[in-house]
């Protein structure tokens, strides 16, 4: 093993004077307390290290030790339901109350194994070879690593096993004899093989409505969510990581608040998957570098919430990703590049800001796995702007490589407006790959009404402008049904608050049946328009409340209430033109 | 232990806060160090980077007066720490913890880092015990609990300083654990009657034995500065958390710190990030708001109170801007609303509680209240967005329904905003009901029909 003295500290970043070879990114141990770290650079008899934990106390003379792995995490079926800081070593009750320097990894687990290859099958790199069975966690897979494959000598027979004991043994085409665990060690910085990359043609069902039918994203697919401070982008992230449809979670906390991650460690546990029944916290993971937590790993956290997303993907499973916030990340970059001298660009940032979030959003897709299964990866990050401005480097490179753009908009949010993200501003480019989707789900007009939606929240900004000049009371009639029309899809529909026990999650059955009332509503009043039927008695009619409050109102179990309230549209509609006609 | 070693002689440069000497001791990074001039005063510093040869020592106090030859270097031997005990409670320090109030030191019991560490996320308790301030947009529509973080952005002039003595008391008196409440006063940069009028405060309502005070005088140096909110939050968690009692640590003037941060970054030469501010400003910011909060299965709790005066009222500025990033939400303070008279001048909609949800309610306080102060901050945003319509077109331009918003904006104002006494949640609640009964009940879209039925009259 490699080692090196420490010759020069400041912050956390250290030079050491090496005896020995070094690798760029090799994991190093320093001191006595083995603190953490990365070589990030090698200058002749010199290595630079970034340490990943406080490090006052450090002082020239001290040990720096080479692990020769690259800085890697272990993989394997004890993630699940867990919180890990930024380089996945646990941060449970059992560490006590504080975060102290010099954490070690999961200690072993035990799982009962069953092996599904027998002695002679020859499998391919990062292939299946057994289940894993726990009682408070879905089944998963035991997984070879993508860089290991062969013919299979000796395998262990169902029972409990540790998740480090050699379980398998195998031997390459070259002869090469590898011992493998159900948990592997993967490099943070390295993406995980897959054997093919296929295009999207599912969503990932979000429970949110503005997201599922205005501004979709696909299973495989990318979302950014830039938002000022208190727009709302935590408070979703959430409720996408509790509702959406992925088998598994992974919530990158970074940079961000200690308490919103309690929170999620509060609530996770009480909380049902709508799918399974099963507690929401089975399905997660949750990677935590709250924002007084050493910066150094901030950076790291980010990818090894990758890493174990793309191992579950490989499992054949469909992971989203949540990154709250990508800013802090980029800050945490801007940061350590500071402080190894390098030339800033814009806004301070390293230059490679950017070719670093493509890589980011790059590793989400839909694929084949090397087991040959299929699997997902979605990620959504978070985007912080100083002041809310959108113009800034983070959010103005993200929106080059996401596909999804959800906008959250502060006068939205001011007025208590969920989710705020804003119509006009936000976009999904995968929206054509998911029409046949929701076609094939029944809602064959999805198209058509997102369209007229989209077209009403746009000409109520138009007629907005206008009414400015002339007053709203100088209108023409039918644009003041514009007005009330929109403001019917935006409290009725686009509303939705993550804390109501009924409204939280929206099915895609009753996204539709919403949709299609509120449609069939404004198809009604244009008709009652065009019969000069007065707008201030559309206005009053006793629908109107019931349609802007049905969110609340009616939950997934009261589908059968929806038919009722568009037959009851149908006869309010018809006793108002039943009575116009009598009066003219 | 090193705590008696001296280094002198071995200086080379000194360089605005910075002392560079040769390295004849062993130290560690981060460890706290007493710098003494010829005057034989110690200054704090901290090592602040080493190599072989040399070590960097950053004084956290005035370098006037140090010289190459004249000046010693205690080192500590750990990082900077401060001793505390039961005995602080009534006393005054200034910005470094030394003992103020002309009283005897105070008996140490505990030496503990003023960086603190940082609280294990899985170890947090949940806030969410509901602090009635008395004050309407607070309880109703921006709820505090304990152990949260909830600065007030003020701007200079405008009435903080009342509104945080105002809260301090009703926080005191809330629940039946009144015994087990402190009070910490950190003055960043203050001047001197702005701790003086405090004191007196606390002093008329009895709870000067409640309190101890942490002082920075604007006249002092602005690197001590840095350590003020450190040496008090450190106090602040020895009382809430080894002690059990509820804490309320109010914090003023974060905006002296920020400068301050400003400023010793500049002396470093770094990279300044926005309007000068060092890239670093979020992180170190977080490391002192963080460490409010409740642990689990643990009494005590750590609320935060910061004031920040926003430069030239601007919210955009860097520090409230990275302030509301880190906080759980901000109560603003508005000028025009101050002019009017109105107090507490709150400007309800950028304000912000985002542990409301945690501490209102069914089971937290009235089943009712959260829908009801949606249903408030909707009408109230209509109101506001209707004033800029009738600015430009005139109220006669306007539906009824407008006309009858702008009313209830005017109303909202006076009769909500404004409060000549404090009022229980209960009153306070009753107000807002009261003042919805201007509305047509068809725009009370967040409200049930039995939430209707129930509070307002037919
Ligand atoms: N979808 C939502 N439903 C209900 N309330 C919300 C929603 N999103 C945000 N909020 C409210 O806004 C506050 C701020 O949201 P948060 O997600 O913390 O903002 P950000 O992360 O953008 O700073 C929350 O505390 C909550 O009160
Ligand atoms: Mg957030």
């Amino acid at each position: 093993m490699s080692e090196a003295v420490l010759s020069q500290i400041s912050g956390p970043v250290l030079r050491a004077r090496r005896r020995g070879d070094f690798f760029i990114n090799e994991a190093v141990a320093i001191g006595e307390r083995r603190l953490l770290g990365e070589v990030i650079r090698i200058e002749g008899e010199e290595i630079v290290v970034q340490v990943y934990e406080d490090t006052s106390g450090l002082r020239p003379g001290v040990p720096v030790i080479g692990s020769e792995l690259p800085l890697a995490i272990r993989v394997g079926p004890a993630l699940l339901g867990r919180i890990f800081d930024g380089l996945l070593r646990p941060l449970s009750m059992d560490i006590g109350y504080y975060v102290r320097p010099g954490l070690s990894e999961l200690a072993p687990c035990t799982f009962y194994f069953e092996p599904q290859v027998e002695v002679g099958h020859v499998l391919p790199h990062g292939g299946v070879f057994g289940r894993i069975l726990a009682d408070s966690a879905r089944e998963q897979r035991a997984l070879l690593a993508p860089n290991i494959g062969g013919r299979v000598i000796s395998i262990a027979p169902s029972g409990d096993i540790r998740d480090d004991e050699m379980v398998c043994e195998l031997e390459t085409e070259s002869g090469e004899r590898h011992r493998v665990a159900v948990s592997h060690y993967w490099s943070v910085r390295k993406g995980r093989p897959v054997a093919e990359r296929l295009l999207a043609e599912q969503p990932l069902l979000t429970g949110q409505r503005i997201l599922d039918s205005l501004f979709p994203v696909a299973r495989g697919g990318k979302a950014a969510l830039p938002g000022g401070f208190g727009t709302g982008k935590t408070v979703l992230q959430e409720s996408l990581a509790k509702w959406c449809d992925a088998d598994v979670i992974v919530y990158v906390g970074c940079g961000e608040r200690g308490n919103e991650m309690a929170g999620v460690l509060h609530e996770f546990p009480e909380l049902e998957d709508p799918r399974t029944g099963r507690p929401l916290m089975e399905r997660t993971v949750i990677i935590a570098n709250t924002s007084n937590m050493p910066v150094a790993a901030r950076e790291a956290s980010i990818y090894t919430g990758l890493t174990v997303a793309e191992y579950f993907r490989d499992q054949g499973l469909h992971v989203a990703l949540m990154a709250d916030s990508t800013s802090r990340w980029a800050e945490a970059l801007r940061e350590v590049s500071g402080r190894l001298g390098e030339l800033p660009g814009e806004g301070g940032y390293p230059a490679y800001l950017s070719s670093r979030l493509a890589d980011f959003y790059e590793r989400a897709a839909r694929v084949t796995t090397l087991g040959g299964d299929e699997g997902s990866l979605t990620l959504i990050g978070a985007v912080s702007p100083p002041s809310g401005d959108f113009s800034e480097p983070v959010t103005t490179h993200t929106k080059r490589y996401v596909r999804c753009f959800w906008a959250l908009d502060q006068s939205r949010a001011q007025s208590r407006f969920f989710p705020a993200v804003h119509p006009l501003t936000s976009y999904s480019e995968d929206v054509e790959d998911l029409t046949p989707w929701w076609e094939r789900e029944g809602n064959t007009e999805w198209p058509r009404i997102r369209r007229r939606f989209l077209t009403l929240v746009e000409q109520q900004a138009h007629i907005e402008r206008m009414a400015r000049i002339i007053g709203k009371d100088a209108l023409p009639p039918k644009q003041r049904l514009t007005l009330l029309a929109a403001e019917l899809v935006s409290d009725g529909f686009l509303r939705q608050s993550s804390f109501s026990l009924t409204d939280r999650y929206c099915s895609p059955a009753r996204q539709t049946a919403m949709m299609r009332l509120i449609d069939r509503f404004i198809t009604l009043a244009e008709k009652a328009v065009e019969q000069e039927i007065d707008i201030e008695r559309i206005q009053k009619m006793a629908i109107l409340r019931r349609l802007r409050r049905m969110g609340e109102e009616l939950g997934d179990n009261q589908l059968a209430h929806y038919k009722l309230l568009g037959t009851r549209l149908e006869a309010e509609f018809a006793h108002l033109v039943g009575e116009a006609g009598r009066a003219g | 232990m090193r705590g008696n070693l001296y280094a002198s002689g071995n200086i080379t440069r000194i360089d605005g806060p910075l002392i560079f000497l040769k390295r004849s001791v062993n130290v560690g990074l981060n460890e706290a160090v007493a710098v003494i001039g010829q005057d034989g005063q110690a200054r704090t510093g901290r090592i602040a980077a080493l190599d072989e040869e040399y070590m960097t020592v950053e004084v956290l106090e005035s370098t006037e007066g140090l010289s190459l030859s004249n000046t010693r270097v205690r080192f500590t031997g750990r990082t900077p720490h401060f001793d505390v005990g039961p005995g602080i409670l009534g006393r005054i320090f200034d910005g470094i913890g030394r003992v103020r109030d002309g009283g005897p030191p105070v008996p140490a019991e505990h030496s503990l880092r003023i960086d603190g560490m940082a609280i294990n996320p899985a170890a947090r308790g949940k806030p969410s015990d509901f602090i009635e301030t008395g004050i309407t947009t607070i309880d109703l529509m921006n709820s505090l609990v304990r152990g949260q973080k909830l600065p007030i952005f003020s701007g200079g002039g405008l009435p903080h300083d009342r509104i945080a003595v105002q809260i301090a008391g009703r926080a005191r008196l809330r629940g039946q654990e009144a015994g087990d409440f402190a009070l910490v006063f950190v003055g960043i940069g203050v001047p001197h009657h702005t701790a003086e009028s405090f004191r007196r405060a606390m002093e008329n309502s009895g709870a000067l034995e409640h309190t101890v005070m942490f002082l920075n005088h604007a006249s002092e140096s602005s690197t001590q500065r840095l350590l003020t909110p450190r040496f008090a939050l450190t106090a602040a968690e020895y009382l809430a958390f080894v002690e059990g009692r509820h804490v309320l640590v109010i914090m003023t003037d974060m905006t002296n710190y920020c400068e301050a941060l400003r400023e010793v970054s500049a002396s470093h030469g770094e990279i300044p990030s926005r309007k000068g501010y060092p890239g670093y400003m979020y992180s170190d910011l977080a490391a002192l708001y963080e460490r409010a909060g409740t642990l689990r299965d643990h009494p005590g709790s750590l609320t935060q109170l910061p004031i920040l005066t926003m430069p030239s009222d601007d919210i955009s500025h860097p520090i409230p801007d990275l302030t509301g990033y880190i906080t759980e939400g901000q109560i603003v303070l508005d000028r025009e609303l101050d002019r009017k008279g109105i107090y507490p001048p709150v400007k309800v909609l950028p304000s912000l509680s985002r542990l409301m949800k945690d501490g209102t309610g069914e089971g937290y306080t009235d089943p009712d209240h959260p829908a009801l102060a949606s249903q408030i901050y909707a009408a109230y945003a209509r109101a506001a967005q209707v004033r800029v319509l009738a600015s430009v077109v005139g109220e006669e331009g306007l539906p009824a329904v407008d006309r009858q918003y702008l009313g209830f904006g005017d109303a909202f104002e006076t009769a909500i905003i404004h409060q000549e006494d404090s009022r229980t949640l209960e009153e306070s609640m009753a107000a807002a009901w009261k003042l919805l009964n201007m509305l047509p009940r068809d725009e009370l879209s967040r409200l049930s029909d039995a939430q209707i039925e129930r509070h307002l009259t037919a």
